[in-house]
């Protein structure tokens, strides 16, 4: 049936967020408890060579459809204010230096988080001749959200399960 | 009463606002973006997200670039700590406040200041760009607004004689007729600019905001981690309760205690919470509406809140 704008508004107020799926432990996936973050979690996003797929998906679980601020989720600008470097796309040669410091800038205790199959295993790059490998070639990975993207709600029930919200 | 004249209830009362604000300010910024999280149609993190974010924070290892001198580590400490004298010192609770000596209005305003260079001073230290940027455009934008606000508060001064606060709150209590005058109407729109300046909020600044370059707050803050962030989060929070208290008794005056009797310590300190969560709530529902002014325009409205303060005091004279 159709729903009008003005019923919903009326029924619900002006809300567009749904209902998120329960937080999940991911399978295989060791989460640190030493975090402690108990519903306040900083990410720090690096773009290591990604195509910009898992981009989208990112920049859609901030929207008030998904809304993952409202478990106290937030990206920050700096690596100095994170919990989690949030590391997207197969490692290029040029930002394997970078990505090296952003992870050795984050105030401790912090994890870095493989966003998406190519930053697992290089996805459909590997191989190719600007890749330098995966996240875990080059750093030590805490948590991978699989996916080519990973949809939305799975990466709000990662980040959930790491939060504990 | 002892020997000064001074009583329990005075003493009292500048405990009972410094600790109201020190819990309260991180609720009031949650509140703040609660309410701009509806407005934009989505759930929102519940109101002590605030707290979360600092409890958290506490817990974590603090870092310092390795250039940075001691500035860098006091810094957020000093900016906590003159806040919260100014807290002590501003009428929130009572009229009869036991620092009366010190509650004059230009303590206030350098002490707030006070806080603004110890940050600017701080970002300089760390030796990144983008800290040196946004301590000159803090300070770009201070030295705009400092004047601003000193002159509407003069504004409202010069009916009473006198710049202490207490007076000021006490004599427009005692003269409600004031608050609808010329004077009142042009102080009140130079201060309240000047608070969204001060305070880092929409037009002149985003809070949220993840891109660097059109930072002016958060890019002095880029730095730091752990402790030190949570005091840097907790004295930017602390700024903003006090300037929002400030400008709900200079402007709206009732509620607050002028007898020292237990009653109306009570009433004061509910009518207070609620009139700085009201002007919260307008300030966020505010923001949804409005854009981040050009950063080369922001310098055009501070001139238009000095404008109006000016006049301000203008009007109170020929009214006088």
């Amino acid at each position: 049936m159709y729903d009008s704008w003005l019923l919903r508004v009326l029924r619900r107020g002006a809300r567009v967020t749904e209902t998120a799926p329960r937080p999940e432990q991911l399978a295989g996936a060791a989460v640190p408890v030493r975090l402690n973050l108990r519903g306040s979690l900083q990410l720090r996003h690096v773009d290591a060579g990604s195509c910009n797929g898992c981009e989208l998906e990112i920049a859609s679980i901030f929207s008030p459809f998904y809304d993952a601020e409202q478990y106290g989720i937030r990206l920050v600008a700096s690596p100095r204010h994170a919990d989690a470097a949030l590391v997207t796309g197969p490692v290029t040669k040029n930002m394997a230096g970078p990505l090296r410091t952003t992870i050795e800038a984050l105030g401790a205790p912090a994890i870095v988080i493989a966003l998406g199959d190519c930053a697992k295993n290089c996805g459909v790059f590997a191989g190719a001749y600007g890749v330098e490998g995966s996240v875990t070639d080059v750093a030590s990975v805490q948590l991978e959200i699989p996916g080519c993207p990973p949809a939305p709600a799975d990466i709000i029930a990662a980040l959930r399960g790491l939060s504990q919200t | 009463m002892n020997a000064a004249g001074i009583s329990v209830w005075q003493i009292g009362s500048v405990a009972v606002q410094v600790a109201l604000c020190v819990v309260g300010a991180p609720l009031l910024v949650g509140l703040m973006r609660t309410v701009r999280c509806r407005l934009e149609g989505r759930v929102g993190p519940p109101v002590r997200q605030t707290w979360r974010d600092l409890r958290k924070l506490l817990a974590k290892q603090r870092t310092q670039p390795e250039q940075s001198s001691f500035f860098f580590a006091v810094a957020p400490v000093v900016l906590v700590a003159t806040t919260i004298v100014v807290i002590a010192f501003t009428p929130m609770v009572t009229t009869r406040t036991a620092l009366l000596g010190g509650s004059d209005l230009f303590a206030i305003v350098f002490l707030l200041l006070l806080g603004s260079v110890s940050l600017a001073l701080a970002a300089l230290d760390t030796g990144t760009a983008f800290g040196g940027m946004g301590s000159s455009r803090l300070m770009a934008i201070v030295a705009l607004a400092e004047p601003a606000l000193l002159v509407a508060i003069l504004a409202l001064a010069a009916p009473v004689h006198s710049s202490s606060l207490p007076v000021i709150v006490a004599g427009s209590l005692h003269h409600p007729m004031w608050l609808a005058t010329p004077q009142r109407l042009l102080a009140f729109g130079a201060f309240v600019i000047v608070i969204l300046a001060e305070s880092g909020r929409l037009p002149v600044d985003n809070p949220a905001t993840h891109l660097e370059l059109t930072m002016i707050h958060e890019a002095l803050m880029l730095e730091y981690s752990g402790p030190d962030l949570a005091f840097v989060v907790l004295g930017e929070s602390l700024r903003l309760t006090v300037l929002l208290a400030l400008l709900s008794n200079l402007f709206f005056p009732w509620g607050i205690a002028t007898a020292l009797t237990g009653v109306s310590f009570v009433v004061a300190i509910a009518v207070l919470a609620a009139k700085v969560a009201l002007l919260a709530v307008a300030v966020a529902a505010g923001e949804v509406a409005v854009a981040k002014l050009r950063l080369f325009r922001v310098p055009e409205l501070l001139a238009g809140a000095f404008v109006l303060s000016v006049l301000a005091v203008l009007s109170a004279l020929v009214i006088a």
